[in-house]
């Protein structure tokens, strides 16, 4: 472990901060996507992942992430801001005129850690199958993440990557699925079930495990975990359950907080719930 | 009038598929995606040479954009091929999003573009791929006029760095072009200078704007002929200095004549150069089954609608 639990707790703390204020600061964005998955790049970026953040596009060498679901772009540039690739101040340029922090994640704008746009939904896991093909070719043993919302597995095209990965034994990746059964309409299993996801990816040829996406110590296990099954021929998936919203009490549990900006009274309800760590930006 | 003649008559994707092989032993990192249409693509000599370098994606061309945008990252130049009309209109999202607005180094390969593809009818002919792969920011988009020139066209957007649309059809066409000639991206080809009109064509329009040229010369009209193999981005120098010359313009190709290479050139002469100008192309119309012959001429694309649009275009110069 380079942290402990209770420094990995600390640092998502910050990010969760980091969030709120820069949704609130823009008065649009995602707020509820981005808490629910805060730990998880927390233990991604801190733990988990062997990454450079002196930026190079091709990544030789190193283990790269995907986020499919661009729409949580909060949470990815806070971590991307304190895990060293550019200056924390930047973060208040979120959604703004010139900002290379785009609402939805671009390569566009020059921002180191990011290799793909993503926003438009249900191409992710067919760009991080292309990077782990590379890989292959390449002699690159590193590994590839992907993060996808299970709204989105409704889109088609993740289905023709999920049937394409096994049967071309892309195992070097590993694809974590933010299970929060919410959409922007409503309860996923109202808007279109999903069903059983973990029936689907094994009938696939996935090897799929569970995972609790609010506890540290269970996500950094988990990831780990994901890794030792990697390199046998098949694509894991990581089942990971988490609550939009998490750390503000009432964003949870309601999908109303998928797209929607706190004003001012909520914005200070949420931050008292939130300790602040590692300073704001 | 320049003569050009010809001694054999070949598929410009077979041209596709010599300049894929050629640009896969020149360089490691060139890789071929394909949606189950290997055969129609010409990818065999590439798939037998550099089996491991090829990837063979199924019936899933969105899942093959994105793979080939993922590839590019680690240094690969994926060329990914289909019919024109799965490679553009079915994964426009994919492209915009993965390669386009992401810039990333993929060759968009499309094969049987246009209404030669023929018997196949209107779901697999596409007339809009040039309007909506010209429409993407930093896309360029070619369309060469022969197998010589389509396996020129190739190797030289393997040497390329960014997004690129390359079309190409599916029937035999006369080989007029150099073997060895080089081809320079957004550089227009002079195929005839002329005087009293500026014929601007594109892919398969190109050999009959010639064969027009040769009847406007039996009529005492000296056509300029150019070819425009590649659309974006138009070689607006080239254009501009033939206009200057002629005054009435004629552009031609096997697209509709909306959102094609004839928009292309009125927007250009109309912001520099207002000049009289004649579309052949499709008349805002899906395609239908039939012999790639009796399509170009039902759909208005033969020699004699060139030869009647110059006629008309001269007309409206004189007015």
């Amino acid at each position: 472990m380079k942290h402990t639990i209770k420094e990995l707790e600390d640092i998502a703390s910050q990010i969760r901060r980091d969030i709120v204020r820069m949704v609130h600061g823009c008065q649009s964005g995602h707020p509820g996507g981005s808490l629910g998955c805060t730990d998880f790049f927390t233990a991604l970026y801190f733990e988990v992942l062997n990454h450079n953040k002196e930026f190079n596009m091709d990544g030789a060498g190193e283990d790269l992430f995907f986020l499919s679901n661009g729409h949580i772009s909060p949470v990815w540039y806070s971590t991307l801001a304190h895990a060293g690739y550019f200056d924390k101040s930047e973060l208040a340029t979120f959604r703004k005129l010139e900002s290379r922090l785009q609402g939805h994640p671009t390569t566009h704008e020059g921002l180191p850690g990011i290799r793909i746009a993503s926003g438009s939904l249900g191409q992710g896991m067919s760009v991080a199958i292309g990077a782990a093909l590379t890989k292959r070719i390449n002699g690159d043993k590193s590994y590839v993440f992907t993060l996808h919302g299970d709204g989105e597995l409704q889109e088609g095209q993740n289905w023709e990557a999920a049937m394409f990965a096994p049967f071309h034994k892309v195992d070097h990746l590993i694809c974590t699925v933010d299970y929060n059964g919410q959409q922007i309409d409503g309860p996923t299993d109202k808007v279109l079930s999903l069903d059983s996801l973990q029936a689907k990816f094994e009938a696939f040829g996935w090897h799929v495990i569970n995972t609790d996406g609010n506890d540290m110590k269970a996500i950094v296990e988990g990831l780990h975990y994901a890794k030792t099954l990697t390199g046998k021929g098949k694509p894991i998936l990581n089942l990971m359950s988490t609550q939009m919203g998490a750390g503000v009490d009432y964003m949870m549990g309601s999908h109303k907080w998928h797209g929607t900006a706190p004003n001012d009274e909520q914005l200070a309800t949420a931050l008292a719930q939130l300790p602040e760590t590692l300073g704001d930006y | 009038m320049k003569k050009y003649t010809y001694s054999e008559k070949k598929d410009t994707r077979s041209g596709f598929g010599a300049g894929l092989h050629e640009a896969g032993k020149k360089n490691d990192n060139v890789v071929a995606l394909c949606a189950d249409l290997v055969g129609s693509l010409k990818m065999d000599a590439f798939i037998k040479d550099f089996p491991e370098r090829f990837t063979q994606v199924g019936i899933a061309e969105a899942n093959m954009i994105g793979i080939a945008a993922g590839m590019t990252i680690g240094g690969k130049i994926p060329f990914t091929g289909t019919f024109a009309n799965f490679s553009t209109g079915r994964v426009y999202d994919q492209i915009r999003q993965s390669v386009a607005y992401s810039n990333k180094n993929v060759k968009i390969c499309a094969s049987h573009a246009g209404l030669t593809l023929g018997e196949d009818g209107a779901t697999h002919q596409i007339l809009e791929d040039i309007g909506l792969m010209k429409m993407l920011p930093g896309m360029v988009v070619i369309n060469p006029c022969d197998y010589n020139q389509t396996k020129a066209a190739t190797l030289a957007i393997a040497e390329y760095e960014g997004p690129v649309y390359l079309r190409f059809g599916r029937p035999v066409i006369p080989v007029f072009t150099d073997p060895d000639q080089k081809f320079e991206i957004g550089k227009a080809w002079m195929v005839n200078e002329g005087t009293d009109v500026t014929i601007i064509a594109t892919g398969h329009m190109v050999w009959k704007a010639i064969e027009a040229g040769e009847k406007l010369a039996e009529l005492g009209i000296d056509a300029e002929i150019i070819n425009i193999h590649t659309i974006k981005p138009l070689d607006d120098e080239a254009i501009l200095a033939s206009v200057r010359k002629t005054g009435c313009v004629v552009t031609c190709e096997e697209h509709n004549k909306f959102g094609g290479l004839g928009e292309s050139v009125a927007r250009l002469l109309t912001t520099t150069l207002p000049t009289p100008q004649e579309f052949v192309a499709v008349n805002d119309s899906f395609g239908e089954s039939g012999t790639p012959d009796q399509l170009m001429t039902k759909y208005g694309l033969d020699a004699i609608n060139i030869v009647e649009a110059v006629q008309k275009v001269i007309e409206r110069k004189k007015a």
